[in-house]
């Protein structure tokens, strides 16, 4: 650790704190990393040690890819890994495109229609769409059972949108001004300037939309009956939390739940994603992005 | 969490300013102004289409919260009902126990969520090295983007009846505990893995107070020979209060909502008198049991009276804004 930047009234921490916060921090972040590891642990396993072992495995006595192999054989995770990327990356884009035509048209003072617009979406705020309405609209949209059902109810969302817009406002008006002066249409300033300089809060608004779409199992519950079109959060769900209780009243695996080191290696596999995603934006909330539109 | 200070910033309030130049003379009639702003309107054009059609048209929707629903008929022809939904709503013991439940969880997490953010936020200021920093910020603002079902999966596998915490209490000989699956741990249950998920993301707005305290104020405190402790009690929490009272106000106007995924995920195993909140209550009336009128009847009497909680609790952080203490 480097103290180079401590200000001069702050006194020398004794060892005493510098141990006790770093044991603090050691056990916080043990805390977050180690269920992780220890479901990443069990699904290299071998299945025998699994169950051997009770159920789960700390350290493997040999790392195998057995039981993805048996998965990806088996063809239903593939599939549904490949509607949960079909779907956030479709869902994403189209949320990118509405987003951020809204939110530059509200930036702009006394647009036509601004307004009311306005408060149409904080009213959004104030009371979300029911469960029960909202699956009628899903109904008499002809939705249902399709593909579609499991992005189009969730494509826009008030709080991406005040931050989008929070950012477009702190683009200085002179800019646009100027632009306008030399010539350049509306359609020209968005995509020739605005949109370059916001691409930190593209990037931090895509993820959340992207992360919302991919962890969604609620939508595949509710609006598919077809389990074949399920993405890879509703698939999980009925695997792990489906036989919850009857695993946990007998210890033992029923028969209508999968073995733990397939369950396992479903999580690892709905979770990779995020993983390697997660690093590249990062950054941005670190530096602050969301923190300085949030506040706005 | 969501921070409601969407107010417009004041720097918007001269849209038309009164220049003394006769520059480019601002459109009066509406079909002007629609003429001069046309490609931004097509820009909001889908936007608003989606806004009314879902959240709009499901706004509509509740008006099966006053019909006799029957699904051959549809919405608009099913009978009339009246308020008989919401006589029965208020008689069900079920739909009692599941506030009841709601509103306990939402306090808990106020009183052991705050904390525990503003705690580890402190903690990570505290930490001098910024590579330090930047490393355990990414790793505890990490589980905010796994799924609830991800969550809960990696519960069960910790604290489960053939989890890790079991598997080292059999080993040492111990007798294993039930947490998972036991009405009665249900709610603390719910809150450890609600500072698991989001404790790290909730110091984000935390840090960004911290920051802005006033270097002077430190300095000054030092200077007057006040050691950690007396900084932190005297000038921390005091700069950051605005904040943290803006928070609580927030979060006390989502009482009834404690979101919706934990609960429908663990309900089952704990079963509805422990496991039932409001989110939940509509769902398993309405899905489950078939009563979809009667189930939108207390989402459309959860989403009216968490209206006028969220409305009020935000005029009263608009109040403490104007005092100067939530502004940039």
């Amino acid at each position: 650790m480097s103290h180079a930047n401590r200000p001069a009234w702050m006194g020398r921490p004794s060892r005493l704190t510098t141990a006790a916060k770093g044991i603090a921090i050691t056990v916080i972040v043990a805390l977050m990393v180690f269920p992780m590891w220890v479901v990443l642990a069990t699904s290299f396993a071998p299945a025998e040690e699994v169950v051997a072992n009770g159920g789960f495995v700390i350290w493997p006595s040999d790392w195998t890819s057995g039981t993805y192999e048996r998965i990806f054989a088996a063809g239903m995770v593939p599939r549904a890994l490949l509607v949960s990327l079909g779907v956030t990356l479709v869902g994403t884009a189209l949320s990118l495109v509405l987003t951020i035509g809204l939110a530059y048209g509200l930036s702009r003072p006394a647009v036509f229609g601004g307004k009311p617009v306005l408060l149409m979406v904080l009213f959004t705020f104030l009371m979300p769409a029911g469960m029960i309405p909202l699956f009628l609209v899903v109904q008499g949209t002809g939705l249902l059972n399709t593909f579609g059902a499991l992005f189009a109810p969730m494509l826009l969302s008030a709080f991406n949108l005040i931050v989008m817009r929070g950012f477009f406002q702190s683009v200085p008006s002179e800019l646009i001004e100027a632009a306008k002066i030399d010539g350049a249409g509306e359609l020209r300033i968005l995509l020739r300037l605005v949109l370059p300089l916001s691409k930190a809060v593209i990037a931090v608004v895509g993820l959340f939309y992207a992360v919302s779409y991919w962890n969604n199992f609620f939508n595949g519950v509710i609006y598919l009956d077809d389990s074949s079109m399920w993405p890879m959060a509703t698939l999980l769900r009925s695997f792990t939390s489906g036989g919850l209780s009857v695993a946990d009243a007998t210890g033992e695996a029923g028969s209508q739940i999968a073995p733990v080191s397939v369950q396992m290696a479903v999580v690892v596999l709905a979770t990779v994603p995020i993983l390697v995603v997660y690093p590249f934006v990062q950054r941005f909330f670190v530096k602050g992005v969301l923190t300085g539109a949030v506040k706005a | 969490m969501v921070v409601l200070a969407v107010d417009d910033p004041p720097a918007q309030a001269p849209a038309e300013p009164a220049s003394p130049a006769p520059a480019p003379r601002a459109p009066r009639a509406w079909w002007q102004r629609l003429r001069r702003d046309r490609v931004l309107v097509a820009l909001m054009i889908p936007a608003v289409v989606w806004l009314l059609v879902f959240p709009y048209g499901a706004a509509f929707g509740n008006v099966i919260a006053f019909k006799d629903y029957v699904p051959f008929l549809g919405v608009w022809q099913s009978p009339w009902f009246g308020v008989d939904h919401f006589t029965r709503l208020f008689g069900d013991d079920r739909f009692w126990n599941a506030t009841a439940n709601t509103v306990t969880i939402s306090l808990l997490q106020i009183v052991f969520f705050f904390p525990a953010a503003l705690g580890l936020a402190l903690l990570l200021h505290s930490v001098a090295g910024s590579t330090v920093k930047r490393w355990v910020q990414s790793v505890v603002y990490l589980p905010h983007f796994l799924s609830w079902v991800i969550v809960v999966a990696l519960f069960t596998q910790m604290l489960g009846g053939a989890g890790v915490l079991n598997g080292w209490l059999a080993e040492a000989g111990m007798d294993p505990v039930q947490i998972i699956g036991n009405a009665e741990m249900f709610k603390p249950l719910v809150i450890v893995q609600m500072i698991w998920k989001e404790c790290g993301w909730g110091t984000i707005i935390f840090l960004a107070a911290l920051m802005s305290v006033d270097e002077q104020l430190y300095e000054a405190a030092a200077m007057d020979g006040s050691g950690w402790w007396r900084r932190l009690w005297h000038v921390t929490l005091p700069s950051i209060r605005p904040v943290l009272m803006l928070l609580l106000i927030l979060k006390l106007g989502e009482i009834l909502s404690v979101g919706f995924e934990q609960f429908f995920l663990q309900r089952d195993a704990v079963g509805p008198e422990a496991g039932e909140v409001l989110d939940t209550f509509v769902f398993f009336t309405g899905f489950q049991g078939g009563d979809l009128g009667y189930a939108a009847a207390a989402g459309l009497f959860k989403g009216l009276v968490g209206a006028v909680l969220i409305y009020t609790a935000n005029k009263v952080a608009h109040r403490l804004g104007e005092q100067g203490v939530y502004t940039r």
